[in-house]
């Protein structure tokens, strides 16, 4: 069971791999290409601290096969240049830090979603603080750092 | 994770012959399910043919003013759609209460469809399950129960099928159109989850061979006024304990139509068929509902862990059909 050859343009750079098909986009991200920015808090789905944009689409990391994302674009939280980062630092939206790759990438992903009209349970019209929760749910945070999350997602609208 | 051949299929009949063709081999649509099930060593095929790249994620009209939707459509695609959202709110509703939008991204309405059960001793490679090796016993029976089911159980699995999409399409007598190496057939929803009786480990009405192709939902004028309503232990981001999909529409005080199915309390998608035939014609209130649930729920085994289900399943049906009544 051999290695196949995927290219991916990651943050901009076009990579050329061979993974093994069972390589999570996850592993092959942290491990191959030394991006460790992108966390593993679970390995299984239930965290969101692995959530890159492929193709501008926020995903869980930890359950995509890299040989799945082929001629993909990729955004990690090492290519990301966003206000949004500005706004964690000035409202304290972390504690420990290690969630907070994957809550800047989801949050990039979460606007472009609500600007292109996709709805949430919620259903409210605009991006109220209970649509923001519920549109964020996918990210955990064991430092309970949520407000300031809330906060800083509010101040970049 | 054990390894693998990786297969990327171009076109359905390659699918399907690449997977009829080597025992054990496995379709792989967003890989939410699947991916986890290979790393804890539970699902363990040594073909996977990925299937995300066949032309089957389109949602279309029928004649009818039913819709067609392809396989391959992503739970969060399907959510969004407009003629989902006006024909059929409980579809909408129950993809938007499930897993997370990162999930719902990556997952596909056929992967949905076959997602296997989140009972913790079925992920536990050192716990005994049916499920997972038959004749093995069940470590559930007598263990944590709290997300097991208490409708179609039997004594060797009381697992609750897990998702929130398969009970909406329950309701609405959803039609799955699949594909294998003799054709192309169409199993009803109501035929297509098996209960366990004495095999659990056969949990659908599919030959291994044969790829979903399709879900077909047929017009349901009651469904333009429906609810799916999910009860868990936290907002968002869980299972559910228990979920409504309701339809009904009230005529003079008199029920006129009606689809109800419930989720998290039955080992497949439930549709409350009892509860449905004892609604219809009758009137449209609390104690009707009520008596509705009751005769539903009558048929149930509880266990002390989820013997709780049965009042908050029958809290669910009346609260739901009342809000759908006013
Ligand atoms: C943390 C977490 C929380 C979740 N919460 C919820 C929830 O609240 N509600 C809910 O409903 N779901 C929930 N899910 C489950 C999620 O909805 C499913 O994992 C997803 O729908 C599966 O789709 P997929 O395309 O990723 O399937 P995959 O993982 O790719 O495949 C799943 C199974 O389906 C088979 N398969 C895939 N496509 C086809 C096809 N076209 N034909 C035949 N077989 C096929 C595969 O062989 C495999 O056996 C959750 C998942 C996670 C990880
Ligand atoms: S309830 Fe079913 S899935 Fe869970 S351990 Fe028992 S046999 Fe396995
Ligand atoms: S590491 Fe991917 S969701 Fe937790
Ligand atoms: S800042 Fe520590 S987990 Fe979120």
């Amino acid at each position: 069971m051999g290695v196949t050859q995927i290219r991916m343009k990651v943050n901009g750079v076009t990579e050329s791999l061979d993974v093994e098909p069972w390589a999570s986009l996850l592993d092959t991200l942290r491990e191959r290409l030394g991006l460790t920015g992108t966390k593993k808090g679970c390995d299984q789905g239930a965290c969101g601290a692995c959530t890159v944009l492929a193709d501008g689409v926020r995903i869980n990391a930890c359950l995509a096969l890299a040989v799945q994302y082929d001629g993909s674009e990729i955004t990690t939280v090492e290519g990301v240049d966003h206000p949004l980062q500005q706004a964690f630092v000035r409202h304290d939206g972390f504690q420990c830090g290690y969630c907070t790759p994957g809550q800047i990438c989801s949050a990039i992903g979460m606007l472009a979603e609500h600007a292109a009209g996709m709805p949430s349970a919620v259903g409210a019209s605009g991006l109220t603080e209970d649509e923001i929760r519920e549109r964020m749910s996918g990210n955990l945070c064991r430092c309970g750092a949520y407000n300031g999350i809330l906060d800083a997602i509010k101040e970049v609208l | 994770m054990r390894p693998f051949a990786y297969v990327r299929a171009a076109d359905v009949d390659e699918a399907v012959r690449a997977v009829a063709g080597e025992p054990g081999a496995k379709f792989l649509g967003g890989g939410t399910n699947l991916v986890d099930l290979m790393r804890e060593g539970i699902e363990r095929p040594a073909t996977v043919v990925d299937v995300t790249a066949l032309p089957l994620a389109a949602v279309d009209d029928l004649p009818d003013g039913g819709l067609r939707i392809g396989a391959l459509v992503r739970n969060s695609a399907l959510a969004a759609d407009p003629r989902v959202h006006a024909r059929y709110p409980m579809v909408s509703q129950a993809l938007l209460a499930g897993a997370s939008p990162q999930l719902r991204n990556m997952a596909t309405v056929g992967g949905n469809l076959l997602q296997r059960t989140r009972c913790p001793y079925f992920y536990d490679a050192a716990a005994a399950c049916n499920k997972r090796e038959p004749g093995a016993g069940c470590d559930a029976l007598g263990g944590f129960t709290r997300g097991h089911a208490i409708l179609g159980v039997s004594e060797s699995c009381i697992a609750a099928h897990p998702s929130d999409l398969c009970v909406a399409l329950a309701a609405l007598d959803a039609v799955v159109e699949v594909r294998g190496v003799g054709g192309t057939r169409r199993i009803p929803m109501a035929e297509f989850h098996r209960l366990p009786g004495d095999t659990p480990h056969v949990e659908t009405a599919l030959a291994p061979d044969e790829l979903v192709t399709a879900v077909e939902l047929p017009a349901v004028p009651v469904a333009a006024r429906s609810r799916y309503r999910k009860v868990r232990d936290r907002a968002s981001y869980a299972f559910a304990l228990v979920s409504v999909a309701a339809a009904l529409e009230v005529r003079d005080g008199v029920v006129a139509d009606v689809r109800l199915a419930l989720g998290g309390v039955g080992a497949k998608p439930w549709r409350a068929r009892a509860a449905e035939e004892l609604l219809a014609g009758g009137p449209a209130d609390e104690d009707a509902f009520a008596r509705a649930a009751e005769a539903e729920l009558e048929p149930a085994t509880v266990r002390p862990g989820n013997a709780f289900k049965t009042r908050l399943a029958r809290a669910t049906i009346v609260a739901t059909l009342r809000e759908l009544s006013g």
